[in-house]
């Protein structure tokens, strides 16, 4: 079980997704999970080993590195891509539904299970808007834990058990900082391909409605 | 999920490059990201480890080895090859659109529609024709773009491609200046030469085929222009008129959904 299962729920969902929704598990799949196991994971893998403190003293670097870093930023890119990928799952499991039913059934209930209309149109609008929601928690989240998305050479800790104020070093700073705003810039592009999708289902089916109960209207 | 996701992904491309195309995505899987991955990574691993100062500062090592690698060789590398093989993906999301097109053609039982069975379909090998010529010289002209600034990034940022083995550090908190000695120079200068040779001819082997596309596309205007000249009589035009059709109907890109090819 590894990033192995995502790129497979990913894959599925691509199935039903719109154009836009493809670009979307494209931009996923290539700039955020390829970069994230090939590269950035490889940044952080040390930290706490190199992270350094100018005492002698016992706990001071891990009470000071704890104090720091309550969850590591390789912890967070990776729950930001797990939950950003899951209510995909959403929409999946509503046309096996909808197959389920047709095989119950024993007969033709959709025009096409997979097609994006009646129900599994809310189910698709839901996902996109609970996508959007967790880029953009985990986004704050980043930015009030680390106070934005810089990531200093030196801070200065004064948790006991480390005598007065002691400096500490982080490893490799400006590498993580190129990739944590390379991260926020991939999220962002996510978020805009999110709300781009969002409103385009939406003005497609009101011009729908539209037109139907136009020509309703006329009859 | 690894490099070989992407394989998988560009795997699909191979079947509708011209032959440069085939032995560029060759020399990239064999030669670069092999490489990385079953040499260069060993080599940069232990990187800050054994990153040594001429000091018992207590982060004197850490900043020293931030100030001199901003951005470690090895993930510049990484993210060049992501970069690169990215415009790929153009070229594999509009052949999956094309066979969609076909697909929904022949499930609609159109008679232009000339395939048996929908696997014929699907083991299609498009031509580069069209709006497909548009996109496939568009990935080669991004493709040139990212070899080139990312190498020029690497000369930029290492001042040259050469990895010293001593570097003098006086960022604070190091007491004055400070010998600092890397790990492997030889072995890092030795792999770093070698994936900027193989860029380079990649490079090369972009442009080769950038020219190749453009002399096939002048010619096959010239020819079109050649054949209305010299056959100026009235069924030809109808002929050239139907070819137009033909064309316009394959390229069509009205209400369709693209998808990744298989």
């Amino acid at each position: 079980m590894s990033w192995g299962f995502l790129r497979d729920l990913l894959s599925g969902v691509n199935k039903y997704s719109t154009r836009i929704g493809k670009i979307w598990v494209a931009v996923v799949f290539v700039f955020r999970l390829l970069v994230y196991i090939v590269a950035a994971e490889n940044i952080w893998k040390y930290e706490h080993d190199e992270f350094e403190c100018n005492s002698r003293q016992p706990g001071c670097e891990n009470v000071c590195f704890d104090h720091f870093f309550p969850v590591s930023h390789i912890r967070l890119w990776a729950l930001q891509l797990i939950m950003v990928s899951t209510p995909s799952l959403l929409v999946v499991f509503h046309v096996a539904y909808r197959e389920n039913r047709e095989k119950h059934h024993n007969q033709k209930l959709y025009k096409s299970p997979g097609k994006i209309d009646g129900g599994l149109l809310c189910t698709y609008l839901i996902s996109l808007i609970l996508k959007t929601g967790f880029e953009i928690v985990f986004l704050v989240l980043f930015y009030k834990l680390y106070n934005g998305f810089k990531v200093p050479r030196l801070v200065k800790c004064d948790m006991r058990p480390c005598p007065n104020t002691v400096d500490c070093y982080i490893s490799k700073p400006t590498e993580k900082m190129i990739f944590l705003y390379f991260l926020a810039a991939v999220s962002c592009l996510c978020i805009v391909l999110n709300l781009s999708e969002l409103s385009y289902l939406i003005f497609k089916h009101s011009i729908k409605c539209y037109l139907k109960r136009y020509i309703k209207k006329r009859q | 999920m690894d490099w070989g996701a992407l394989h998988t992904i560009l795997g699909g491309v191979n079947k509708h490059s011209t032959s440069i195309g085939k032995i560029w995505l060759t020399v990239l899987f064999i030669f670069r990201i092999m490489i990385l991955v079953v040499a260069a990574e060993r080599v940069w691993g232990d990187e800050q480890d054994d990153f040594v100062c001429n000091t018992l500062q207590p982060g004197c090592k850490n900043v020293c080895y931030d100030h001199f690698f901003p951005i470690s060789h090895i993930r510049l590398w990484a993210l060049q090859l992501i970069f690169v093989s990215t415009p790929a993906l153009l070229v594999a999301m509009h052949v999956a659109y094309r066979r969609h097109e076909k697909k929904r053609q022949f499930r609609k039982g159109d008679q232009k529609c000339e395939y048996k069975d929908i696997e014929e379909i699907k083991k299609q090998r498009f031509r580069i024709e069209g709006s497909l010529w548009w996109t496939y010289t568009s990935s080669i002209f991004f493709r040139l773009v990212f070899e080139a600034v990312f190498m020029y990034a690497f000369y930029f940022m290492y001042d040259g491609f050469r990895m010293p083995r001593l570097m003098k550090c006086n960022a604070w908190p190091c007491p004055n200046t400070v010998d600092c000695f890397v790990s492997r120079p030889t072995e890092k200068t030795v792999f770093t030469i070698f994936m900027i040779a193989v860029s380079s001819i990649c490079i090369l082997l972009n442009v080769a085929e950038l020219c190749y596309l453009l002399t096939k596309f002048v010619l096959r205007r010239s020819k079109k222009a050649g054949n209305s000249k010299h056959q100026p009589n009235h069924e030809n035009k109808e002929e050239t008129k139907q070819n137009e059709m033909n064309e316009l109907i394959s390229d069509s890109c009205q209400n369709t959904v693209i998808g990744f090819s298989s």
